[in-house]
């Protein structure tokens, strides 16, 4: 084991090169600094780089080596950090103008508990302004491309941390889910990407968006290596009210279970109308699950095609009022104005890009006087139908197995003139935030043009284990 | 479903943005397409179902109260340090009260 493999370098490689003396963690933290710098500019999938915080992290993990202390399960991995979770001194921008230099007094709860096992920071990730999107081409500061098809967009919003776990230049990445901004992106870069129960995470230092359906969540190249992520940085924060208590179980002895005998569903409403690109790879992940033993039948979540218009009240609702605190005063970026409206209105006009300006003013309408019932509280009605939907399916079974997205990945500037056709891109992740289950895309292979698929799966609120087990059974079979 | 660019015009002012006369045209497109889509909700008789404003779960785990014990907060240097216009330990904004 060496450092030469960078680019494919998963966190037991890495326990296994310090243990063994093979390699310290400051000489990870330069030659991943160094690689992820090269490559960088091919993707645009980092905003900031954090050397000299991911150095004085590597340089303590290996004092700690050289006296036999405790390291943590993280030690000495790169981790890339999407820009929308704070860090202490380096600058977050949430992909804005408006935050073009904002320097976060504190880091969020993910990145302390992340950086307590070892984990080495090694900087930002560009994605959609304020995780609102489903492209990265959202960003102030410029799209991202794919790394495996550069003309194509990597997915979005956390499409930034989906590239560089799958170009290489960051072994895990954390990245946040509102409407599918975890799985979409992971799936169109052939990765593993964990959207946790709602709760299961703490938000804290989350720039928040939807607070009713914000997560964080990893990325990974590996089924394992997210659960460990997702091991570490799970659990009750008493900073974020909303964090739940429920245990955090030991994912790595959960998943290597076998499968045999679980029972599967298939929602007929994601496969109908689904083309044969995604359709034929999905259902041959489908007969591989039944092979390892699964009893696969169709199941009914009817409120489904309801998830998109239920989803765009609730989430531009939240956000609207989310980003009313971006208003020129307490922030980095203002435009001045005559009097104290003037000047608010020319900040938010001029920091928020065209995407952020449609969600606020979607979710102003629809919380306006004479609205608020009509859109707001129905929609907030129709939510609870889609979640009855879940509860009702989890009844029956102890799973539910999905496409990500209708499509692989679409080439950059293809739907970015039209709102619609981009939400539409979500429409089979956005029940998994609506209800609030636990959710992952596992790579399951590849369009006709090579381009990567990624299978979903749902299980019940606070059975990660259960999810785990199948995406990791899932990947022993089918990769070598 | 369609929204006037004069009704764009009165939710910017609500959502204090300022809108270019392009922006305004271009939502009051986008804005009815979207809420197009969304009458679809009006399909589904909701009068039985409860508004569910948060995923909720049963029992004592996900109680949420905590201790109320003091800790150290930002400092008036750290909380101030992003303010484009400050000084004297406030925010400085254009004036509000005439003399």
């Amino acid at each position: 084991m060496s450092l030469n493999n960078i680019a494919s370098l998963t966190i037991p490689a890495i326990r296994d090169g310090l243990t063994k003396k093979e390699f310290s963690a400051v000489e990870v933290a330069h030659a991943a600094i160094g690689f992820a710098e090269k490559e960088n500019p091919s993707t645009n999938a980092y905003l900031t780089f954090s050397p000299e915080r991911a150095l004085s992290q590597a340089r303590r993990v290996d004092e700690s080596i050289a006296k036999n202390e405790y390291v943590g399960v993280l030690a000495g991995v790169p981790v890339a950090i999407k820009d929308v979770i704070v860090t202490e001194g380096i600058r977050t921008t949430c992909g804005s103008r408006i935050l073009e230099n904002y320097i976060p007094p504190y880091d969020a709860t993910t990145v302390i508990r992340l950086e307590s096992e070892g984990a080495l920071i090694i900087g930002k990730t560009n994605c959609d302004e304020f995780a609102m999107g489903s492209s990265n081409e959202n960003s102030a500061y410029g799209p991202v491309r794919n790394p495996k098809a550069l003309d194509r967009v990597p997915g979005g919003s956390s499409g930034g941390s989906a590239a560089v776990v799958a170009q290489g230049t960051a072994v895990v990445a954390l990245g946040s889910d509102t409407g599918g901004s975890i799985r979409q992106p992971a799936s169109f870069c052939g990765v593993v990407g964990v959207t946790p129960t709602y709760g299961r995470v703490s938000r804290y230092g989350l720039v928040a968006y939807a607070s009713s359906l914000d997560h964080v969540g990893p990325f990974a190249r590996t089924v394992a290596d997210a659960a460990t992520v997702l091991g570490v940085i799970a659990g009750r924060d008493d900073q974020d009210s909303t964090s739940a208590f429920a245990p955090v179980n030991d994912y790595h002895a959960a998943m290597k279970r076998p499968i045999s005998g679980l029972k599967l569903g298939l929602p007929k409403e994601y496969f109908e109308g689904l083309g044969a690109e995604t359709g034929d790879v999905v259902h041959s992940a489908v007969e591989q699950l039944e092979k390892l033993g699964c009893d696969v039948r169709e199941v009914s979540l009817p409120h489904t095609k309801y998830a998109l218009s239920c989803y765009y009240i609730i989430a531009t609702a939240e956000a609207s009022s989310n980003l009313a605190r971006y208003d020129g005063v307490r922030y980095s970026a203002r435009v001045d104005g005559d009097t104290l409206i003037d000047m608010y209105r020319n900040s938010r006009g001029a920091g928020f890009g065209t995407e952020v300006k449609r969600r606020i003013m979607l979710g102003t309408y629809v919380l306006s006087a004479g609205y608020y019932d009509a859109y707001y509280l129905k929609a907030q009605r129709v939510r609870n139908l889609i979640a009855r939907d879940f509860t009702n399916a989890f009844q029956d079974v102890d799973a539910l197995i999905t496409p990500v997205s209708p499509f692989p990945a679409f080439k950059i500037g293809e739907k970015v003139d039209d709102p619609l056709a981009m939400y539409l891109s979500d429409v089979y992740t956005l029940t998994g935030d609506l209800a609030g289950v636990p959710c992952m895309s596992v790579p399951c292979g590849a369009s006709p043009d090579g381009l990567p698929i990624g299978l979903q799966i749902f299980t019940k609120h606070f059975d990660e284990e259960t999810m785990f087990r199948i995406a990791w059974n899932y990947e022993q079979a089918t990769t070598g | 479903m369609t929204l006037t660019e004069k009704e764009v015009r009165y939710v910017a002012d609500l959502a204090n943005l300022r809108l270019s006369e392009n922006e305004v045209h271009r939502l009051s497109t986008d804005l009815g397409q979207i809420l197009t889509h969304i009458e679809q909700l009006n399909e589904l008789d909701t009068s039985d179902v409860q508004p569910m404003a948060q995923v909720l779960f049963e029992g004592d785990e996900t109680a949420s109260m905590r201790e109320d014990v003091p800790h150290t907060s930002l400092s008036n240097y750290d909380a101030l340090a992003n303010a484009p216009a400050g000084g004297a330990g406030y925010y400085k904004v254009p004036r509000v009260i005439e003399r």
